[in-house]
């Protein structure tokens, strides 16, 4: 009777070092994002030692370096963190239900449609706070609906959804741009933050509700994260393993929208950090568990690490969404050499 | 992948006949002269008779006569632009056998302005003559680019991976024309035009230099129509048939690119037109591209004028930019166009 | 591990505008292996899609063991009834033992733990479809009829009673087919798994299945034992074509040779 059983054992080794070695990289990213938010409360017009940011941390009043750290630098640093995690879960799971890498909300209008009603409230209705979040939040759910019943015949197919997703987004750029031609009295910076993403500016009470709509929105996706990788065999395939594909499909989509919108009323379309989480935690890791954690956290460090290097390293200061946004072309060359050497297919 | 079938059976509601087309082309030449009587008598400020009779003899003493003789470039100008795009957007979608294919779309218009904003900014180039010859190159690399990436993996280019390609690479390209443009102060004030396009301050000076650009892409793209009826058979049948498959495309794409380029040079990015104008035209006439060709570049020119008649009306006294109202009508069009599409052809 | 009874009552399947399926009875034998055939088009996977829960009937129902399949929870059915339906996409990079742990989502929750029983699953899928030794391989690098045998482990990790397979062997080379359905017959022998399969190849339903079913039009032409389904009659009237029926020497189970206008030893 040993030979069953040392098969057995085969697979479960092989299990569990698949697991090892996912929890690896969790905590590998994790630590990173731990590591670029001390960086990002270190770090600014002058160098503050790590010890003196722990005392501000601490609620110590610390002079010369309580209002950079606490005032400046943390709301700042957790906005990063929280739009970053938000984009990240929110673009992976529209990839992953999808099953298109470039099937990202920022590509198929959903950012589009969180940035034409944050833009039309600021700019027309002259609104600001929370009130922006929610109906960007609204807005960004109505175009999903819109784009899922535009591309609805006789059932739904991911290739009619995308398209309709690409020209519904154009209309909804061409109106943010018409929106802000008629805001003469913004600053380039305000502009900046809503063609292309910014955390310039960002304040702690904006925080709150970002962090509520990731835990709200956020936990509806993980939740689902069983169901999502089940999606990835097909549509027949997870049906056939019990996933109730409609409503699955709903709840993510909820949930995703749910997310980039809350992070795009807030920031601004930071470009490609949807599109870029998911590829990327999936080269690290190829199974495990769910990538949706992943993703998220790639998806903090990409905000982190690009608003540092906007602000501090260039020639110039820039907004991260400049930055995320030029990371772009080179991935997608990058996607051409990979792709075409392993023949696998977009 | 042969449409021959489909395309012999599909509607053509002005019919086949050659009397009918010519018939129908003279009437499409009158509307296009009716058109620009109409664009330079209509416009933010309203003119009188003998403002326009002294505008077009030289006389310009009264506002009214001034307003008038501005508009008498601007109305060639979105002619020449809407002929170009018109065309051009009829033979990409000839090359690339793609009913989705466009400037915008695939992100050439957007490659033609970073070029040209790289060179600019970086290059200090400022004769006409370079502009255009840069925005060439610029549209060039997009197209070869785009066409690229959408071409890897499993179906090569089908329409949904080269929308998509194309609108990744749009995000990607205009972000990189903020990135060089924000830190310079003294082109800065321009960055929107980098993005929208728009036919408004046209002058005869700026028009001048694109004419021989533009007149050997007409003719090229004019002469490759026998070529696109022979691809759109599919490769294969078309090298069977005696046509040297790859210098046909090459031919056809450079007439695409040399239109797009050249206007892209002065009038910025404009989207849709080169959607939209050839899938009407196909409807009304048929595929045989000797008949299409014609009558997109007639009908560009015609539904340019229209565009940017709407745009001087519609936001007294301010000014919409043309590329935003055809994205503003175009991009609903693009989605009729995808609904109306069968799956297996996308 | 054998199910009671699978029943079809009166199925009428369809869009808005035509119905595919007309009122369809079928009794599917339990513990046997099932095939479906049929012209293109005739509904054969439709039916079987219905079976499987992933088409909603206008009319009629599905019973399985005296239960409705549409009224059952989809992860409890999934935990009965297994389905490997066209074309499903292998995630990239994926090995062929994770694939098949994929099998075992019916029996897991949103806070379960994997169990030693998943595990033993697992290796009793991989064992009985003899793809133990491709078990750290990306399932990219296998063959055809190797990815095919690496699915239907992943169906068997579902540990269910009735196995469902939409044209399993439609893209395999002739010695995969007959490599699959030979194992297919071994999982009835072992276990008593009832298998139902839609499969083109007239040959072939008749030499491995127990009982066949003729779908024309939407409706059940004729069900029965091969010998009783397989012959002139149905040929012509199912597939529209003149044939002879023999008995195959190597099975000796009947066989059936299609008469064209070619080719025919007496004419041509």
């Amino acid at each position: 009777m040993t030979m069953p059983s040392s098969t057995l054992d085969h697979i479960v080794s092989g299990r569990r070092l698949r697991t090892r070695r996912y929890r690896m990289v969790l905590g590998l990213l994790a630590a990173v994002v731990a590591a670029f938010f001390v960086l990002a409360l270190m770090v600014g017009q002058s160098v503050t030692p790590a010890g003196d940011v722990l005392r501000v941390l601490m609620g110590e009043n610390v002079p010369g370096a309580s209002f950079a750290v606490g005032q400046l630098r943390l709301p700042r640093a957790l906005m990063c963190i929280l739009a970053g995690l938000s984009f990240g879960l929110g673009g992976v799971a529209f990839q992953i239900m999808l099953r298109n890498p470039l099937a990202s909300p920022d590509i198929i209008g959903i950012t589009s449609g969180a940035s034409a009603a944050a833009v039309f409230c600021i700019v027309v209705l002259s609104l600001s706070g929370p009130i922006v979040s929610i109906v960007a939040v609204i807005a960004g759910m109505g175009v999903a609906l819109a784009v899922y019943g535009l591309s609805f015949r006789n059932g739904v197919a991911g290739t009619r959804l995308i398209l309709v997703g690409i020209g519904v987004s154009a209309m909804l750029e061409s109106f943010v741009a018409y929106i802000l031609s008629q805001a003469p009295s913004w600053s380039l910076q305000e502009t900046m933050r809503w063609l292309t993403g910014s955390v310039n500016g960002a304040q702690m009470a904006q925080a709150l509700p970002l962090l509520l709509a990731l835990v709200v929105f956020g936990g509806l996706l993980l939740s689902r994260w069983r169901d999502l990788e089940a999606l990835r065999m097909g549509d027949d395939m997870a049906a056939a393993l019990g996933v109730r594909v409609a409503v699955t499909r709903v709840l993510v989509i909820v949930g995703a929208v749910g997310l980039i919108a809350s992070a795009t009323a807030i920031t601004g379309p930071i470009a490609f950090v949807a599109f870029l989480s998911g590829p990327i935690a999936a080269r690290m890791v190829k199974s495990g568990g769910s990538l949706l954690v992943l993703a998220a956290l790639v998806g903090a460090i990409l905000v982190l690490v690009g608003d540092y290097v906007g602000q501090f390293v260039l020639p110039s200061r820039y907004p991260v969404g400049v930055v995320t946004g030029a990371l772009g072309a080179p991935y997608l060359i990058y996607l051409i050499v990979r792709v075409n050497r392993a023949g696998g297919s977009l | 992948m042969s449409r021959s079938a489909k395309q012999i059976t599909r509607p053509a509601l002005l019919g086949r006949s050659n009397t009918a087309r010519s018939a129908g082309f003279a009437g499409l030449v009158v509307a296009l002269v009716l058109l620009c009587a109409l664009s330079v008598a209509v416009g933010t400020r309203s003119v009188g008779w003998e403002d326009i009779a002294a505008a077009l003899t030289g006389h310009v003493d009264s506002i009214g006569a001034a307003a008038v003789s501005v508009r008498i470039p601007r109305t060639f100008l979105a002619l020449l632009a809407g002929a170009s795009l018109g065309l051009a957007g009829a033979v990409m979608q000839g090359v690339t056998r793609n009913p989705l294919a466009d400037p915008g779309i695939l992100g050439v218009n957007m490659g033609a302005s970073l070029a040209v904003v790289i060179g600019v900014a970086w290059f200090q180039i400022s004769s006409a003559q370079a502009y255009i010859w840069v925005a060439i190159l610029g549209a060039g690399g997009a197209a070869v680019f785009v066409y690229t990436i959408g071409s890897l993996g499993r179906g090569g280019a089908t329409p949904l991976k080269l929308a998509l390609a194309g609108a990744a690479t749009s995000v990607a390209f205009a972000s990189l024309v903020i990135a060089v443009v924000l830190p310079r102060n003294d082109i800065a004030g321009g960055i929107r035009s980098w993005q929208i396009g728009g036919v408004g301050g046209a002058t005869f000076e700026r028009i001048y230099p694109v004419l021989p650009f533009l007149a050997v892409g007409f003719l090229v793209s004019l002469l490759s129509a026998r070529k696109l009826n022979s691809l759109a058979l599919g490769d294969e049948l078309a090298a069977g048939l005696g046509e040297r498959v790859a210098i046909a495309r090459a031919m056809a794409a450079l007439g695409a690119i040399l239109l797009c380029g050249a206007t892209t040079a002065v009038c910025g990015p404009i989207g849709f037109l080169g959607l939209v104008v050839p899938h009407i035209f196909r409807l009304l006439i048929g595929v045989d591209h000797r008949w299409l060709l014609p009558f997109s570049a007639i009908g560009g020119a015609c539904l340019l004028l229209l565009a940017d008649m709407l745009g001087r009306v519609i936001a007294r006294p301010a000014e919409l930019e043309v590329g935003i109202v055809t994205a503003a009508i175009g991009a609903p069009f693009f989605i009729w166009i995808v609904r109306r599409q069968r799956i297996r052809e996308l | 591990m054998t199910i009671q009874s699978f029943l079809i009552n009166g199925l009428s399947v369809g869009y808005a505008e035509a119905d595919i399926l007309h009122d369809l009875d079928l009794q599917v034998p339990s513990g046997k292996i099932t095939v479906i055939v049929g012209a293109n088009a005739s509904g054969k996977s439709t039916l079987l899609r219905t079976m499987s829960r992933l088409i909603a009937p206008k009319k009629g129902e599905v019973l399985l063991d005296g239960k409705s399949v549409h009224r059952t929870p989809p992860r409890e059915l999934a935990r009965t009834l297994g389905l490997l339906p066209q074309s499903p996409i292998a995630p990239e990079g994926i090995t062929v033992a994770d694939l098949v742990s994929r099998g075992r989502h019916p029996h897991h929750s949103l806070f379960s733990r994997w169990t030693r029983g998943d595990d033993e699953a697992v290796d009793a899928a991989l064992n009985a479809t003899r793809t133990t030794e491709l078990a750290d391989r990306p399932i990219e690098e296998l063959s055809g009829g190797q990815r095919q045998r690496v699915w239907i482990a992943m169906v068997l990790a579902q540990q269910t009673d009735v196995l469902l397979l939409d044209e399993p062997t439609t893209f395999l080379d002739v010695s995969h087919q007959v490599e699959l359905l030979d194992l297919l017959v071994d999982l009835n022998q072992a276990r008593g798994t009832t298998i139902v399969m839609v499969l083109h190849d007239l040959n072939m339903a008749a030499r491995y299945g127990d009982y066949l079913v003729a779908i024309a039009n939407g409706r059940v032409h004729a069900a029965g034992t091969p010998e009783a389904v397989l012959t002139q009659d149905t040929v012509r009237q199912v597939f529209g074509l003149e044939s002879s029926i023999i008995s195959d020497p190597t099975s000796g189970r009947p066989m059936m040779l299609p008469i064209g206008r070619h080719r025919m030893q007496s004419k041509d």
